[in-house]
């Protein structure tokens, strides 16, 4: 006789099991458990929005009120996938809109998002609390003051870096006297004005609002009187953080950030005028996370303000800051986790601002904790490299782009193949790993050998063949996304490591060498891989099997083949 | 021979695929037909260390003659890197190591051509193995005047090293983030002097029957000319694949002369709308205002766009 716990048991046990891992571990143990997991689970994440239908999602999952998508591939945000690639998120909407009535919260990633799938969102989730668009794009401020108008519950609008039609501020006017529920409103990523008055007003009536970003278009006079309304403030975006210097508008500024003594995330700067950064030094020594990257103020600025953070977790600035800045960030912030410098002047062949690899160096001995690290600049050294990682093998995330592509070491003129071999050697933790500089095959060796917990890969302009490539394939267990772009790599590995693709999310490859009749084996052979050519000169079987296919966007589906592809996107399963 | 190879790799056999795949790096043949394959294209002396890209493994027994020509026609902004695979890869060395002499000398190996593929760029297979073994000696500069067309687009890169790589989605930046830095620039009266030429404008450009849009970045160009060049380039594929769809030959040399005679005859102007919303001609205006103004292109049919040069006019003389 079998004995086992009634099904409410299950599920109670079952309610303390939250992480994605967890839940799909219990759900294969047996039937039942699958039965009973299944109607439990509320909360979904779905990393590629074709790897799985709504049909399928809908039957499995019936009582989800938390959906994640994710569209578009990480090069879209680079401009290497035009524009009508896919990724639109309305059918998605409208059937979750008939199964889902209750869903509480959709967290869109580079996903395209009209305004008729706003006001569908808008109409169809009485409970509605959480609207996420990360790099999304295809709606207008229309969206928008439908969302605002009839969410009734609406406890988060988050816009970062979406790409919206801006038509007018107004939209804003769309929440009602009666909304008073905001926790989070992110419109940083909008460009034109919104109505002072009205926000002032929404800000004012949302006692629990923690997350306030706003736009550029908010001067910095307004400042004041929207951290008055909300003293509560855990995290602020400023608009432009320029005026006149007027005193008085300093002491209320100044006066108005000592006011908020809950504040622990700074973002925004636009426009900065250094004479207004103190006004923000009373709240420096409880800030954890700071987003200077659209500062355009040099380095004894930075290091005034940075400086007096001593408990920074997070730091997120131009280059502007130089290695001296750099050596002041190591010296005095000793629990920073992560660090991103961005380029100020991308595009300039020569630098402009002494930032060397030695500032990375710098945090990464000064900084015990530091275990993220994304840093742009013009020079490397296998020397510095080394160092990096045998001062930080708790490293989790290292992305490092030299500027000029294939940039040796300058000093000894090598390629940086043992610099980064050190990398994946020492920090065994590494998840996730973005290459630059001169790089043969041997980097992808060290990266097979050691890179066992590696989940996401970028490369560029890299390696000198197939071997490359059959290195990472088979030799990184753990890997989950690879992303490709201008190297040698070519048919041989790709068909040799095929049953590989089905155990990650998904591989592009663009500028590669990959034939046309490769991709259509691999379609032919591999049901369950969309295996999808993206080719701008026409029918890619219109030329002969040899030639290079310009892109190429391979993902494990069990949705088959998608039927919203533009004329440029070819399957491999329908050509034969 | 190559499909035979395919077989063996995909493992047609009823062993599981995962295993397949490992069966192959074990098996010696398997990997030695890699190392082989990875040892044949290697380009330098034989003992050398060749720390250098190379870059043939994918041109085997490929025949990219057609694809090649017609990569060069389109490289323009897009493909500059790309081309680096197709031989042309010598100008980024140059330019990164500051386009010197002796950095050619240093870099001869680097930017051999692919062997056997780009057929339309070298004479063949035997040509491009005479560039391998002179690596190293004063013959590679025979290489350099061999791929006429990427040398003719790439002549920015190396007359001018300081100019801005063409490259799309290169460094890897976001739209927004360039967008907002784009705009600190001049209008920062206390930054007018610093920093010209810096930061970049995207607007989108979309062309009648194009099956998709671009983006271009305004700040790259200086003229209307570099401008409507670049923008040829770009979309010069569509026009080809028009006449390409009446069976015409397409992939030749005229394509590229065939398209500017079609932009600079009758049958596509350059339009932009502009912060007003209207639709004007491109190049009515003087370029700073252009950029200044302009919110997203549109490649139209001539025969659509009556009636936009006199507003265009009017509205210049009211902005003056």
């Amino acid at each position: 006789m079998a004995y086992s716990f009634p099904e409410e048991v299950l599920e109670h046990v079952f309610s303390f099991i939250h992480t994605d891992k967890d839940r799909n571990a219990i759900s294969v143990v047996c039937k039942s458990w699958y039965e009973v997991e299944r109607w439990s689970r509320r909360r979904i994440f779905i990393g590629n929005c074709y790897a799985v239908s709504p049909g399928i999602v809908i039957r499995r999952f019936p009582e989800l009120r938390s959906v994640a998508l994710k569209g578009k591939p990480h090069f879209a945000d680079f401009n290497l996938v035009p524009e009508g690639w896919g990724g639109n998120v309305y059918p998605w909407i409208a059937a979750m809109a008939m199964a889902y009535p209750m869903l509480e919260e959709l967290r869109l990633k580079r996903m395209v998002v009209t305004d008729e799938s706003l006001e569908l969102i808008s109409r169809s989730f009485k409970n509605f609390k959480v609207l996420v668009l990360s790099s999304c794009e295809g709606f207008s401020t229309d969206g928008l003051a439908a969302i605002a108008a009839n969410c009734r519950n609406l406890r988060e609008l988050d816009l970062r870096e979406s790409e919206v039609d801006d038509f007018s501020g107004h939209w804003l006017t769309h929440f009602p006297d009666s909304c008073t529920s905001l926790v989070s409103l992110n419109i940083s990523c909008l460009a034109s004005e919104v109505s002072f008055s009205a926000l002032e007003r929404l800000v004012g009536r949302c006692p629990s609002l923690r997350t306030l970003r706003l736009n550029r278009a908010v001067p910095l006079d307004r400042l004041p009187n929207l951290l008055r309304r909300a003293p509560q403030l855990v995290e602020l975006g400023t608009g432009a953080y320029s005026a006149e210097h007027r005193p008085e508008v300093f002491s209320s500024l100044a006066g108005a950030f000592a006011n908020c003594k809950e504040l622990k995330s700074l973002s925004g700067f636009w426009d900065v005028v250094p004479d207004y950064l103190p006004a923000v030094y009373p709240a420096c020594s409880g800030i954890t996370s700071l987003n200077l990257s659209y500062a355009t103020i040099q380095s004894p600025d930075l290091i005034k303000l940075v400086t007096q953070c001593q408990n920074l977790q997070r730091l997120w600035v131009l280059d502007y800051i130089e290695d001296g800045g750099l050596d002041a960030l190591a010296a005095s912030c000793k629990d920073l986790q992560e660090l991103r410098v961005f380029p100020s002047e991308p595009y300039d062949m020569e630098g402009n601002v002494a930032l060397t690899e030695q500032g990375l160096v710098s945090v990464s001995e000064g900084c015990p904790k530091l275990h993220s690290v994304l840093y742009f600049c013009r020079q490397m050294t296998n020397a510095a490299l080394v160092s990096i990682a045998k001062n930080r093998p708790n490293m989790t995330r290292f992305r490092l782009c030299i500027i000029e592509p294939r940039t040796r070491d300058y000093q000894t003129l090598e390629p940086l193949d043992v610099g980064f071999g050190a990398i994946v050697e020492h920090c065994k933790e590494l998840q996730r790993l973005s290459l630059s500089g001169l790089l043969t095959d041997r980097v992808f060796e060290y990266i097979g050998t050691h890179a066992k917990k590696l989940e996401m890969l970028s490369v560029a302009f890299a390696g000198d063949g197939d071997l490359g490539l059959h290195h990472v394939l088979s030799g990184c267990e753990s890997l989950r996304k690879l992303e490709i772009r201008d190297c040698p790599f070519g048919d041989k590995a790709l068909l040799a490591n095929a049953a590989k693709l089905e155990t990650m999310r998904s591989l592009w490859m663009s500028s590669c060498s990959v034939s046309f009749g490769a991709c259509k084996l691999l379609g032919q052979k591999m049901p369950r891989l969309n295996v999808e050519v993206m080719d701008e000169g026409g029918r890619p079987d219109s030329r002969p099997e040899s030639c290079s296919v310009e892109k190429l966007y391979i993902y494990r589906s069990v949705a088959g083949p998608r039927s919203d592809m533009p004329r440029f996107v070819w399957t491999m399963k329908t050509l034969s | 021979m190559s499909k035979q190879l395919e077989h063996d790799y995909i493992g047609l056999s009823e062993v599981s695929s995962m295993e397949s795949s490992e069966k192959l790096t074990s098996d010696s043949e398997g990997s030695n037909g890699l190392n082989l394959k990875a040892t044949e294209l290697r380009l330098g002396l034989p003992g050398s260390e060749s720390p250098e890209r190379i870059d043939s493994v994918g041109g085997l027994d490929k025949n990219g003659y057609p694809l090649g020509v017609l990569k060069n026609l389109v490289s323009g902004a897009k493909r500059g890197f790309s081309d680096a695979i197709d031989g042309g890869s010598g100008k980024w060395v140059f330019s990164g190591s500051g386009g010197s002499e002796t950095d050619l000398a240093k870099g001869g190996g680097l930017f051999s051509p692919r062997g056997g593929n780009g057929g339309g760029k070298h004479l063949g297979g035997s040509e491009s193995n005479n560039q391998h073994s002179s690596l190293g000696t004063p013959a590679k500069n025979d290489v350099v005047p061999q791929s006429p067309k990427p040398m003719h687009e790439k002549k920015p890169q190396i007359s001018a090293p300081a100019a801005k790589a063409q490259v799309v989605g290169w460094p890897p930046i976001r739209s927004f983030r360039k967008n907002s830095m784009a705009s600190n620039l001049p209008k920062n009266d206390e930054d007018a002097e610093g920093k010209l030429g810096s930061g970049c404008l995207y607007v989108k450009v979309s062309m009648d029957g194009a099956p998709y849009l671009r983006k271009v970045d305004l700040k790259l160009y200086c003229t209307y000319l570099e401008l409507s060049s670049a923008l040829e380039k770009m979309f010069s594929c569509f026009t080809i694949g028009q006449c390409g769809s009446n069976g015409v030959p397409i992939r030749d040399g005229l394509s590229e002369s065939r398209l500017m005679d079609l932009l600079h005859g009758s049958e596509y102007v350059l339009t932009y709308e502009d912060k007003d919303g209207d639709w004007m001609l491109v190049g009515d205006v003087p370029w700073e205002m252009f950029t200044d103004s302009c919110k997203r292109m549109r490649i139209m049919k001539s025969s659509e766009a009556i009636g936009l040069a006199p507003r265009a006019m009017e509205k210049c003389k009211s902005r003056n």
